[in-house]
């Protein structure tokens, strides 16, 4: 059996976390140079400008992207041949979120729902993070990280539909959720749509299916078609940069399916913003 | 699309000529307050009392920043979602305040409140925080300390680029931007 270090996945853990939130990804970088060459609104143009201007100084100066840092959302695929040393994989993950939303200057942005106290000085800064642990083979531990925003959650959504909705009905659903969605989730956006399994199946595979790097292709030619096509229908619907008209407001379109239940067609519509903070490594 | 600069406090003047789409560089003081800090304002213009800072002109910024590095006035500070200001800002305006910046659709009421008031809502570029941060010269919480991020700072900004979504005439950029770029 391997063992790693406690402290080394926190430290992982929190550099991870510091550079994601100055850095913006390779993949959503050059997409953003591309649609600026592309746009035919001239607002959308000035403002597609000013998010690559912003890029730049966030990682020369080092400065966050985005005042919403995000909550911390992990996936981690635990190797069934390694253990931690010194302490649980959790709570490591959760001490190096800590101390990279700290030492970062991030904003905490935890809450709790009703009363809506910040829970940095309670259950501690930005914390807990959200992590999604699945077992896979091997001796390793693979954590995808990203900072995700509230305003493009906000207007995520997801609903059971009856199997004879089928494909158009799916394509219709996700037009709908970006077309109501508007300029609120800071486009432009990538799309990350789940679809099958059970309910809470689908909507995280639709969070899963964001980590996805811009411009790869999805290795199902159904559903890589389906893409295209819904990435076409959503750019005609003309919302543009930050929602002010154009002609780019998504990047992407990315899909993940599982089998379903006889009985239903569960569809999860995760959308993300441009500040696309994400990252992983492998331990 | 035309370019202005303009300093805060603003009158009625300046902001009649600003139509939607117009790309302003604001200069001067703003507020920053969002839904928590907003509701506080609101309860005292309704009792009748006085608030943190004169609204006459006033400019207010819907952003909760990051902490700032050492050194720095302020950390990363980009616009919030604005709908959840909606219930607010009408009062606002109807009290002297003549502009607000943030990001997205806001309600009819919203949008006749900048007509009837002569108000503006600028929406700035969300995600490019660290670019709007650079352009606060100096922050200084002046009331609620308790909200962290979301209390009210009085910030002072130079050639901060906001883009006219609502103007005095009724107009909206969201529509009139989403209707030019349709595709049917």
């Amino acid at each position: 059996m391997r063992e790693i270090e406690f402290d080394t996945v926190v430290k992982t853990v929190r550099d991870l976390i510091i550079h994601c939130s100055t850095d913006l990804p390779e993949d959503m970088y050059n997409a953003l140079k591309t649609s600026v060459e592309v746009e035919k609104s001239p607002v959308a143009k000035a403002v597609l400008e000013q998010i690559l201007d912003n890029a730049n100084i966030a990682k020369t100066e080092e400065r966050p992207l985005c005042q919403d840092t995000g909550l911390a959302v992990f996936f981690v695929r635990v190797g069934e041949e390694v253990k931690i040393k010194g302490g649980l994989l959790r709570d490591a993950i959760n001490m190096g979120t800590e101390q990279g939303y700290k030492d970062g200057y991030l904003r905490a942005s935890t809450c709790h729902p009703f009363s809506r106290a910040n829970l940095k000085d309670t259950i501690g800064y930005n914390l807990p993070a959200i992590i999604h642990f699945d077992l896979v083979a091997g001796d390793k531990i693979e954590i995808e990280y990203a900072a995700k925003g509230g305003g493009s959650e906000n207007v995520s959504r997801a609903r059971v539909f009856p199997p004879a909705a089928g494909k158009e009905g799916i394509i219709e659903y996700v037009r709908e959720v970006v077309s109501d969605a508007g300029g609120n989730p800071c486009p432009p956006i990538v799309v990350g749509v789940g679809i099958g399994g059970t309910f809470e199946k689908a909507v995280i595979s639709s969070k899963h299916a964001l980590f996805r790097d811009i411009g790869t292709e999805n290795p199902d030619e159904e559903l890589n078609e389906m893409e295209q096509t819904m990435l076409e229908q959503i750019n005609n619907l003309g919302i543009g940069a930050m929602g002010m008209g154009g002609t780019k407001t998504a990047m992407a379109v990315h899909i993940e399916s599982n089998p379903c239940h006889i009985a239903s067609l569960p569809v999860s519509v995760n959308i993300q913003c441009h500040s696309s903070r994400h990252a992983h490594i492998t331990l | 699309m035309a370019t202005y600069h303009l300093t805060t406090p603003l009158t009625s003047e300046d902001t009649r000529q600003l139509n939607a789409g117009d790309v302003v560089y604001l200069s001067g003081v703003l507020y920053t307050a969002r839904d928590a800090a907003h509701k506080r304002l609101v309860d005292l213009i309704d009792k009748g009392e006085e608030l943190p800072f004169d609204l006459e002109g006033s400019v207010i910024y819907f952003v909760g920043p990051t902490p700032p590095k050492p050194g720095d006035p302020i950390g990363s500070a980009g616009p919030t979602t604005s709908y959840r200001m909606d219930s607010y800002s009408p009062t606002m305006l109807a009290h002297g305040s003549k502009g607000m910046i943030g990001k997205g659709k806001r309600n009819q009421a919203v949008i006749d409140a900048c007509k009837e008031y002569d108000g503006i809502y600028f929406g700035a570029t969300g995600g490019a925080g660290a670019l709007l941060g650079k352009r606060i010269k100096s922050a200084e919480v002046i009331a609620y300390p308790e909200l962290g991020p979301e209390a009210v700072r009085r910030i002072e900004v130079e050639d901060f680029p906001v883009t006219v979504i609502n103007d005095t005439h009724g107009r909206d950029l969201y529509q009139m931007g989403r209707e030019q770029y349709e595709v049917k």
